[in-house]
C-alpha cells in the first residue's frame, strides 16, 4: 500500500511495436512444417491430371513396393468418411435447398478438377512419398470439361453433378424486383454494364500444412495444422468425421504464415492426413507445394455480372439491378455458398441511399478448384460492381465522380438498406472529403496536362465502399443459413504475482493479436504490456472461439474487454474487504484500487496476490482467484467504410499502366494500434491493386487445365509494383461492440480494384475494361483506336 | 553421400542423398527452420540465405554445391540475443506481419546493402523483386531495409554492426 506510482501511458490506440516480432525476426517462428514428431512419416497426394474424368481403376502395386512406402490409400480406404460439408444452407428462389454435389475426401469414381486427390502415399521420407506417388497408375476415362462460368451455365454444357442439372447449385435472389422495375420505368437514365470479377488465388506464402499423430494409449488425435480457426476445425473433425471425440482431439495452429481466408476452410487433404495417421499408427505430415496450393487452395471471386443502375435527371440513384453468375468450382467449399449471396448482395447499396435493389445470383459448378472466401469474400465483388456502375454513370451523365457520389451518400445512421443490413455508423461525406484532399483531386487536371506533355495518358478514379465486419450476430446468421454461431470468446487469467494470460478464441495469422490484445488488457488493468501474454490457436488450452477471418478480431477483443471488466468488478469487491471500505466506494484506475473513504490504496499486483492468498476476504462470499471468461455475440455487424483514389499513367506505346498515386481514407472506428492498421491497409491495397492490374487465375476453357499454377505464371504484386500510399483515417465508433472497433483487414482489397479500373477507364476515355487491366488489354484498346483513326 | 557444410560458423558433417537441396539440408538435417520454403521454383525468396556473404535461394541449389562455402542463415544474424540492426529495423518499421517471408526478406535486404550501402527507396524496390510478401504490400519492408542500411552504416563508422542495437 505504497504511494501511487505515475499513471502508466495508455497503450490501446497507439502505434506500439509488436510483441510477437522477435521470434519471426530471429528465424525462431514456429510453423507447422518446422515441426517433427518422433516416428514421423510423410504423405504425398496422387492428383487428377484431368479437369473432368472417371476413374476406371487405380493400380497401386508398384507404389506399395517402392522403398520406404508404408501405405498407399485410395478412395476406398476413406469410404467410411462422410462427404465434405458446405456449412451454409442457401435456398433457391423457389424454396428448393441448394444442390450439393458430393465431394469425397478422396475421389472414388470421378474427379471434377485438376488436382483433386485420388490417392495418398505414406512413406518414411518426403522424397520416398513423392517418388512412390509417381508410381500410382490411374486408368482414366476423360470426360468433357468446362471451366468458364458462362460456358458452364449455358445449355448443353458438360454437367458435373447428376443432382445439379445445368450445373446450377442454386438460383437465389435478394431485394424487391418489382420495386426496381417500377423505379427504372420512371428513371431519366439507365446505365448497364457486364463485368467480370476475375478469379484470384490467395497465395499465403506459407503453404497449407498438417502433421497428425494418433496416440493409441490415450486414444487421442493430436494435430498441428496451419489454420485460421483451429477450434472450429476440432468441431468439424469430431462432429462430422468422427476422427476423435472433441475431448480427445487437439488441434494446434502455431504460427500461421498468412491466410487471407484460404486457411479458414475445411480441406480434403487435411482430413485425409488426419485419418491416415490413425490408420497407419504413425505421425503423418503433409505440406503443400506451391503448385498444389494453386491447384487446391480455395480460389476467390470469379463472378460474371450484368448490372443496371437507374438515375433521376440530377444523377440521384433510383434503383440497382444485378444478375450474377458465380463460379463455385467443382464443389461447394466450406462457406462457398455464403460468399456470392449474403456476403455479396447485402453490400450492393454501397455508401448510397438507393431506394430499390435486386440481386439474382446463380451459383454454377465449374471444373475448377472450389471458390470460397478470399480477403473481402463477396464484399470486393459488390464494391467493384457498385463503384464501376457509379463510375460509368458519372461518365455518361458528365458529372464529376466525386460529385455524383456526394449527391447519393447515406447521411443518417443507423441506415437500413433494401438488402438486409442495418449500417451501424459512419460519416461518408467526411471520408470523401478526406480522400479528395489526400489525393489532391482538384489538382489532377494540371498533372494530366503535364503527363500528356510527356506522351502519357493519365487518369484518376475513385471507389467508395462499405463492408460488413465483426461477423457476426449469431441469431441473424442462423436465420440466413449459418450452421454455427460466430460469437467469440476470451478467458483472462490473472496470476498471483499480477501477470496476465489471455486465452483468445481469435487466432492471428499475421494481424498481431498478441500485441493488440496486450494493449487492451494492459490499459484495463494498468499494467505494462509485457506483463500480458496472449495464448492462441491450441484447442487444449482454449476451449471456445471461432477464429479470425472477415476482419472480426473486434469480436474476440470485445470478449477480452468484458472478461477484464468482470475481473475488475470482482477485484473491487475483494479490495473493499482489504481496504475495509464498502465495495461500492472502491474505484479502480491506472492500476490502483482506491476509495474516497480511506487514503490507502492497493496496486493491481497486490490485489492479484491477495485474491490467490484468499485471506482478508470471506471466501464463502467471494471465491478466491481472478479468472474470467466472456462470450461476446455482437448485436450487429460493424460497417467500416472508406474512399480510395487511384491515379495512373498509361504508356500508349506499350499499354503498361503505372499506379502513380494511391490515397485511402478509411473509417474503421476505434483503432487498437494505428501501426498495425496501416499495415493491414497497405497489404489489402496491394492485393486489390494486384487484382486490378496483375493477377488472374486462368483455366484452359477446353481442358480445364490450370494455366497459372506457379509464381512464374501468376503475376503476384512485387516490391516495385506500386508506389507509396497516402493513408488517412476517420473515426465513427461502432455501436456494435464495447470498443467501438470496426475491422480493417479487408478494406484495401475491397476499395482498391474499382478505384484503379475507374482511373484506367478515365485515362483511356472508355466505358469499361475487365480486370486485370494488363498491358496487352490496354494496348489492344489503344491499337484499335489508332487503326480506326487511320 | 557425405558432405561438409559450414553454417553460421559451425562445421557440420552430413550424410545425405545426392539430390538433397540446400534448403532441405538446413531445415531437415540441421533443424535450422528459420529458412522457409514458399514456392519450390525460386520465385518467392523465402528460402534466401547467404553463401560466402552473397544471397542465394537455397531451394535452387543442391546441398553438395555448398560444400566448402560459408553459409549464413537467419539464425546466424543476432549476436548473443541482440538483434542485428536490419532485424531491429524490421521490428521498428513493422516490416513483417505473418513472419513467413521475413527471414528471406532480411537476408535479401542485407544483400542489397552489401551492393548498395545507402540504397534509396527506388533501389530497394527494384532490388527486392525476387522476394514475395503477401501481407505487407512491401512498403514497410522497404522502409525497414532503408533504415537498417542507415543503422548499419552508422554502426560501421562507430562500433561494430549490431552492437548496442539489441532490445
Amino acid at each position: 500500500m505504497n504511494a501511487p506510482p505515475a499513471p502508466p501511458l495508455r497503450k490501446f490506440g497507439t502505434a506500439v511495436p509488436r510483441l510477437e516480432d522477435r521470434r519471426f525476426l530471429m528465424g525462431a517462428g514456429n510453423y507447422v512444417d518446422d515441426q517433427l514428431f518422433p516416428g514421423q512419416t510423410w504423405a504425398a497426394f496422387v492428383r487428377s491430371p484431368h479437369g473432368h474424368a472417371a476413374i476406371r481403376s487405380i493400380d497401386t502395386r508398384a507404389a506399395r513396393a517402392a522403398p520406404g512406402v508404408i501405405a498407399v490409400l485410395t478412395g476406398a480406404d476413406f469410404a467410411s468418411l462422410p462427404p465434405m460439408p458446405c456449412g451454409w444452407m442457401i435456398h433457391s428462389r423457389d424454396g428448393e435447398p441448394m444442390r450439393v454435389g458430393e465431394r469425397r475426401v478422396v475421389a472414388t469414381q470421378r474427379v471434377r478438377y485438376v488436382g483433386e486427390p485420388v490417392a495418398v502415399v505414406i512413406a518414411e521420407s518426403r522424397d520416398a512419398a513423392r517418388d512412390a506417388a509417381d508410381l500410382v497408375e490411374v486408368d482414366w476415362d476423360e470426360l468433357p470439361a468446362v471451366a468458364d462460368v458462362a460456358a458452364a451455365a449455358a445449355d448443353g454444357a458438360p454437367e458435373l453433378h447428376a443432382n445439379a442439372p445445368g450445373n446450377l447449385a442454386f438460383d437465389w435472389e435478394l431485394g424487391d424486383s418489382a420495386a426496381v422495375e417500377a423505379a427504372m420505368a420512371r428513371s431519366a437514365h439507365c446505365v448497364t454494364l457486364t463485368l467480370r470479377n476475375n478469379r484470384l488465388v490467395p497465395n499465403a506464402i506459407e503453404p497449407r500444412a498438417i502433421n497428425a499423430r494418433w496416440d493409441p494409449v490415450e486414444e487421442k488425435l493430436d494435430i498441428r495444422m496451419t489454420h485460421q480457426n483451429p477450434i472450429g476445425m476440432r468441431m468439424f473433425y469430431a462432429a462430422v468425421y468422427g476422427l476423435a471425440a472433441e475431448h480427445r482431439l487437439r488441434i494446434v495452429s502455431p504460427d500461421v504464415g498468412g491466410g487471407f481466408g484460404s486457411k479458414a476452410h475445411n480441406y480434403p487433404e487435411e482430413v485425409a492426413v488426419a485419418f491416415a495417421a490413425k490408420l497407419v499408427g504413425r505421425p503423418v505430415k503433409w505440406t503443400a507445394e506451391r503448385t498444389e496450393a494453386f491447384l487446391t487452395d480455395a480460389h476467390g471471386r470469379d463472378h460474371l455480372s450484368t448490372a443496371t443502375l437507374a438515375l433521376d435527371p440530377d444523377g440521384r440513384f433510383l434503383a440497382l439491378r444485378v444478375d450474377t453468375l458465380a463460379a463455385m468450382g467443382a464443389y461447394l467449399s466450406s462457406t462457398g455458398s455464403l460468399i456470392p449471396t449474403y456476403m455479396y448482395a447485402t453490400m450492393l447499396s454501397g455508401q448510397y441511399a438507393i431506394p430499390a435493389i435486386h440481386c439474382r445470383t446463380r451459383a454454377i459448378y465449374t471444373n475448377t478448384a472450389p471458390v470460397d472466401a478470399y480477403r473481402g469474400a463477396g464484399r470486393p465483388e459488390a464494391a467493384y460492381l457498385v463503384e464501376r456502375m457509379v463510375g460509368l454513370a458519372a461518365r455518361r451523365l458528365a458529372i464529376d465522380e466525386a460529385e455524383i457520389r456526394r449527391r447519393n451518400l447515406i447521411r443518417h445512421f443507423p441506415y437500413r438498406t433494401p438488402v438486409e443490413w442495418v449500417y451501424d455508423s459512419g460519416n461518408y461525406e467526411a471520408g470523401l472529403d478526406q480522400a479528395l484532399a489526400l489525393a489532391d483531386w482538384a489538382g489532377f487536371p494540371a498533372r494530366k496536362a503535364e503527363a500528356a506533355a510527356r506522351g502519357r495518358l493519365r487518369g484518376i478514379g475513385m471507389s467508395a465502399y462499405v463492408e460488413a465486419c465483426g461477423i457476426g450476430p449469431s441469431a441473424i446468421l442462423a436465420r440466413l443459413g449459418a450452421g454455427a454461431g460466430m460469437w467469440d470468446s476470451a478467458e483472462v487469467r490473472v496470476h498471483p504475482a499480477g501477470t496476465v494470460e489471455v486465452l483468445s478464441g481469435a487466432h492471428s495469422h499475421g494481424q498481431g493479436h498478441a500485441t493488440a490484445i496486450a494493449q487492451l488488457v494492459a490499459d484495463r488493468f494498468g499494467i505494462p504490456m509485457e506483463q500480458v501474454s496472449v495464448i492462441q490457436g491450441d484447442t487444449d488450452r482454449i476451449q471456445a472461439g471461432t477464429g479470425t477471418y472477415g476482419s472480426r478480431a473486434s469480436v474476440g477483443m470485445s470478449a477480452t474487454a468484458r472478461a477484464c471488466d468482470r475481473i475488475i468488478e470482482k477485484a473491487k469487491r475483494i479490495a473493499g474487504h482489504l481496504l475495509a471500505v464498502p465495495a461500492e466506494t472502491v474505484d479502480f484506475a491506472d492500476g490502483l484500487f482506491a476509495s474516497a473513504a480511506t487514503n490507502a490504496t492497493l496496486s493491481f499486483g497486490e490485489l492479484a496476490f491477495a485474491a490467490h492468498a484468499a485471506s482478508g476476504f470471506p471466501t464463502d462470499e467471494i471465491e478466491p482467484g481472478l479468472v474470467a471468461q466472456s462470450f461476446f455475440d455482437p448485436p450487429n455487424f460493424t460497417f467500416p467504410s472508406g474512399v480510395h483514389v487511384a491515379e495512373i499513367e498509361i504508356d500508349p506505346e506499350t499499354g503498361q499502366t503505372e499506379v502513380v498515386g494511391f490515397a485511402a481514407a478509411d473509417d474503421f472506428g476505434v483503432l487498437a494500434n494505428p501501426m498495425i492498421v496501416e499495415g493491414q491497409v497497405m497489404g489489402g491495397v496491394a492485393q486489390g491493386l494486384g487484382q486490378a492490374l496483375l493477377e488472374t487465375c486462368v483455366y484452359d476453357p477446353e481442358t480445364a487445365q490450370l494455366m497459372t499454377a506457379s509464381f512464374m505464371d501468376y503475376a503476384m504484386p512485387r516490391a516495385d509494383s506500386f508506389p507509396e500510399l497516402r493513408l488517412g483515417f476517420g473515426c465513427t465508433p461502432s455501436p456494435s461492440n464495447p470498443l467501438g472497433m470496426k475491422g480493417c483487414g479487408e478494406a484495401g482489397a475491397i476499395g482498391a480494384p474499382a478505384a484503379v479500373i475507374n482511373a484506367v477507364c478515365h485515362a483511356l476515355d472508355i466505358d469499361h475494361i475487365d480486370m486485370p487491366a494488363t498491358a496487352e488489354r490496354v494496348w489492344e484498346i489503344l491499337e484499335a483506336r489508332r487503326r480506326e483513326q487511320g | 553421400m557425405e558432405m561438409r557444410l559450414e553454417v553460421n560458423g559451425t562445421a557440420h558433417r552430413l550424410d545425405l542423398p545426392e539430390r538433397t537441396l540446400l534448403v532441405h539440408a538446413l531445415r531437415d538435417q540441421l533443424r535450422l527452420t528459420g529458412t522457409h520454403i514458399g514456392c519450390d521454383t525460386s520465385q518467392c525468396g523465402a528460402c534466401t540465405v547467404h553463401l560466402d556473404g552473397v544471397a542465394v535461394k537455397s531451394c535452387t541449389m543442391l546441398a553438395v554445391q555448398a560444400e566448402g562455402r560459408r553459409i549464413t542463415t537467419i539464425e546466424g544474424l543476432a549476436k548473443d540475443g541482440a538483434l542485428h540492426p536490419m532485424q531491429l529495423a524490421f521490428h521498428i518499421h513493422h516490416g513483417l506481419q505473418c513472419g513467413y517471408c521475413t527471414p528471406g526478406m532480411i537476408m535479401a535486404g542485407l544483400d542489397i546493402v552489401r551492393r548498395h550501402p545507402r540504397p534509396d527507396l527506388g533501389t530497394i524496390r527494384a532490388e527486392l523483386e525476387g522476394n514475395l510478401c503477401r501481407c505487407t504490400g512491401y512498403h514497410n519492408i522497404i522502409r525497414a531495409i532503408a533504415a537498417g542500411a542507415e543503422a548499419m552504416a552508422a554502426a560501421a563508422t562507430g562500433e561494430r554492426p549490431g552492437e548496442g542495437q539489441g532490445q
